[in-house]
């Protein structure tokens, strides 16, 4: 039963982020890459007051899929990486830690692009 | 037409010989469907891009209405065309393909209004005996220059409107059978400073209103002299601001309006206000409309073809969106 709790609070989780994000659509004139960003930036501010840990193990994939996950990454890798080598780790640790997720973006991206074509939205 | 007016009367009358209209497969699905004159299967129309299938979908258009007007390329004066995307290269590489003198438009979507006034302009100065007018929209071309890319999948919002997939011309003539353009008044630029470009109804309806208004005052007539007050693409909230707006006025035009961004499309189609685009007005008049003035079911309508000119720069510069509309007076001869 445990593992349709964990389920349950992913998606409770991530179905509240995206409820905030459709009330930003539907509400607010912002266009989608605003808000995107709003969210990343949101998910630096959970690490930077070490909320989003706290929320991770209680939601799972339900906050670290979007994209609030990935500001929290960047976070954690700048925190760690100025630990480990000093000041200039702020620069570099975010963009370490965020490597694979970002190769894997345009990797997939690519990839995509070559096996598929866009299509007119119905 | 004096200075300070906009209204202009012609007094030989030029003559909507033929029209032909053509759309993409969602268009087809809509209410309108038997009325178009060609409903395309696939909205690429078996071109490698949405651009040239956007071309494409003009120069048939084009080279259609010419057909059914009984005419050949050589016999038009004049080609009056213009479209929604930058430099307005469907119109352009549409007339690449034929022999006629060719004059580019743009008015946004309401450049066929505008290629109308222009074309019984230059027919009535005696120096031209026909002209062709039209224009065109596809979804997928205006989404990715206006908006996102396709490939980002994103939302439309509440007040968005859906751009249409279609082509429309008209071929006008000083003598032939069809219904005349009898008056046109020529809109001026109205801005009530909406910036979001997801709701440009609200945005062109000032517009259309004070064209209305205007068309209505100079020639001292009553909203209910025409059958049908047909705007092109305010959809639903545009249309009811335009109500909203002529009221005010003292114009009740709710029993007569028609738009043709509603008429397209129906609620289940997820279009959210409507349809727009160059292409709405344009391929639904030289359809639908046509069709009524031929069955006798219309004797008089007032087109207002109706435009929103921003570009991607300029909203996102956060500019407002200046409206304009042009008022064409269409009556059985």
């Amino acid at each position: 039963m445990d593992i349709f709790l964990q389920f349950l609070q992913a998606f409770a989780v991530g179905g509240f982020i995206c409820l905030i994000g459709q009330l930003l659509i539907n509400y607010t004139k912002m266009t989608s890459s605003r808000i995107l960003v709003i969210f990343l930036l949101l998910g630096a501010l959970l690490e930077g007051v070490q909320l989003f840990d706290p929320i991770e193990s209680f939601a799972g994939c339900g906050i670290t899929i979007p994209i609030v996950g990935f500001g929290a990454v960047l976070v954690k890798g700048a925190v760690k990486a100025m630990h480990e080598t000093g000041l200039l780790g702020v620069l570099t640790g975010g963009i370490v830690a965020g490597a694979a997720g970002l190769a894997a973006a345009i990797l997939f991206g690519f990839l995509m692009s070559v096996l598929f074509k866009s299509r007119t939205k119905s | 037409m004096n200075g300070g007016e906009q209204t202009i009367v012609f007094e030989r009358k030029p003559h909507i010989i033929a029209g032909y209209g053509i759309v993409g497969p969602k268009e087809g699905e809509g209410p309108l469907a038997q009325y178009f004159d060609e409903v395309a299967k696939d909205d690429l129309f078996d071109q490698k891009s949405y651009e040239k299938a956007e071309c494409k979908m003009h120069l048939l258009a084009i080279e259609r209405a010419i057909e059914r007007a009984g005419l050949h390329e050589s016999d038009v004066c004049a080609l009056l065309s213009g479209d929604l995307l930058n430099q307005i290269i469907s119109s352009s590489f549409s007339a690449r393909e034929l022999d006629i003198p060719f004059l580019g438009l743009y008015n946004a979507c309401s450049t066929f209004g505008e290629a109308l006034i222009l074309g019984s302009i230059m027919l009535t100065s005696g120096s031209m005996q026909k002209v062709a007018c039209s224009t065109s929209s596809h979804f997928s071309t205006a989404e990715r220059q206006y908006r996102y890319p396709l490939e980002l999948g994103t939302q439309m919002t509440p007040t968005a409107q859906w751009t249409v997939t279609g082509s429309g011309c008209s071929v006008l003539s000083m003598d032939g059978e069809g219904p005349v353009v009898t008056s046109a008044t020529v809109g001026k630029v109205v801005d009530y400073d909406i910036t979001d470009a997801n709701n440009m109804g609200a945005a062109m309806a000032p517009a259309a209103a004070f064209t209305i208004a205007t068309h209505l005052r100079e020639l001292r007539r009553k909203a209910d002299y025409y059958d049908y007050i047909v705007t092109g693409d305010l959809g639903i909230f545009g249309s009811e601001m335009l109500h909203q707006l002529l009221l005010s006025e003292g114009i009740d035009i709710a029993e007569n309006h028609l738009d043709c961004g509603k008429l397209i499309f129906d609620e289940t189609q997820k279009v959210h206000m409507g349809g727009s685009g160059a292409g709405c007005s344009s391929s639904v008049f030289n359809t639908y409309f046509l069709q009524q003035f031929k069955e006798d079911k219309i004797k008089r309508m007032l087109f207002v073809p109706t435009g929103a000119l921003l570009s991607k720069v300029s909203s996102l510069q956060g500019e407002s969106i200046p409206g304009i509309a042009h008022a064409v007076a269409i009556e059985v001869a």
